[in-house]
């Protein structure tokens, strides 16, 4: 086990598309095992993507089990290939990254989607998220993509309008 | 870079083009800029700006004084003591909105501070019609009390119908 370094912007490797896994093999769950350590070791990371350390694979590693308040969630996952299949709804959250530090910014994602995707095994799974873990499922599987949160990041203003929609769908997930 | 920071603050009526021939001058006289925030007020055009380099307040007035007046903008130059990377990440978000009266920024702000609530970004616009107004206020920050006692401390402003949102932040790091 080892803990990789991480790429930060302005590296230009964070916008490569990453290939998707085609070997379950032991090297490839070794490579995991690292990523789960360097993600561990930052600070206070939720979720981290292969790209992230400079590893151009379709692999993603959320764990939504830790919030300040309980949240929706199916604990620690590793998602190999993910995949989201359904997308609903839209709400504005803070988001950080650690290929960016210093910075958080309010970003629009999908409030409910459907995933799918592998475990390093090459068993497949599937999910329901919602809220902050479908929100960290996108945002790891957009560094997949070679996306960053700042690409994505709305102005405060634009923000008024978004979030007006973001808390009648919190309060009638509450009721 | 030198450590000095400026905050420089420019008013004046809104026209496209203004930031883009301040940052121009700046940069020609090799003024680098910190962080910035420009908003649009009541169709003014707003602007602050830490500027940083190897310059004097004089200095900074004569090289902007060709586009303050071209633009018929007002410009003040402060000191000031800064850092950069110095961030801090909102815990709270409140949101109130209601039929716009005097006193309701006061009146929430004063809760929250009560509470020792840190405001560490406040927007408030006022939105619907000239003979309907609507205030809105936007206000993320940190809070050092549960979203429930913050709650309890805007209840009575709640009860005189305007609406009242306490929302967590929970920042997601990945």
């Amino acid at each position: 086990m080892a803990v990789l370094e991480i790429l930060k912007l302005p590296d230009p490797r964070l916008k490569q598309v990453s290939e998707p896994v085609t070997e379950f093999d032991d090297a490839l769950r070794a490579f995991i095992d690292d990523l789960e350590e360097t993600r561990q070791n930052g600070p206070a990371a939720v979720g981290i993507a292969a790209p992230q350390v400079g590893v151009f694979k379709r692999v993603v590693i959320i764990d939504c089990s830790q919030t300040r308040k309980p949240v929706p969630n199916h604990g620690h996952l590793i998602l190999v290939n993910p995949e989201i299949t359904h997308w609903e709804g839209f709400e504005a959250g803070r988001e950080g990254c650690l290929s960016v530090p210093d910075y958080t910014g309010n970003v629009i994602r999908a409030t409910r989607i459907h995933l799918e995707a592998f475990d390093p095994w090459g068993n497949p799974l599937a999910f329901d998220m919602e809220g902050y873990e479908a929100r960290a499922a996108q945002h790891e599987i957009d560094h997949l993509d070679g996306i960053l949160f700042v690409d994505r990041v709305v102005s405060r203003r634009t923000d008024l309008f978004r979030r007006k929609v973001y808390q009648k769908g919190g309060k009638s997930k509450k009721g | 870079m030198s450590d000095k920071w400026w905050m420089l603050t420019l008013i004046g009526r809104d026209s496209p083009g203004i930031v883009a021939a301040v940052t121009r001058a700046l940069a020609k006289a090799g003024i680098t800029l910190g962080e910035t925030s420009m908003l649009r007020l009541g169709g003014n055009f707003t602007v602050m700006m830490m500027v940083s380099g190897d310059t004097d307040e004089e200095r900074l007035g004569s090289l902007l004084a060709p586009v303050v007046e071209q633009r018929g903008l007002r410009l003040h130059i402060d000191p000031i003591e800064a850092e950069l990377h110095q961030h801090l990440v909102p815990n709270v978000q409140v949101t109130v909105s209601g039929p716009d009266r005097t006193g309701m920024v006061a009146q929430v702000t004063s809760a929250l501070a009560e509470g020792g609530f840190n405001i560490l970004d406040l927007e408030s616009d006022v939105a619907g019609t000239p003979r309907e107004p609507l205030y809105i206020i936007q206000i993320s920050g940190i809070a050092v009390e549960p979203v429930e006692r913050i709650e309890e401390r805007l209840a009575a402003i709640r009860d005189t119908g305007i609406s009242v949102n306490v929302v967590p932040v929970d920042t997601y790091i990945g």
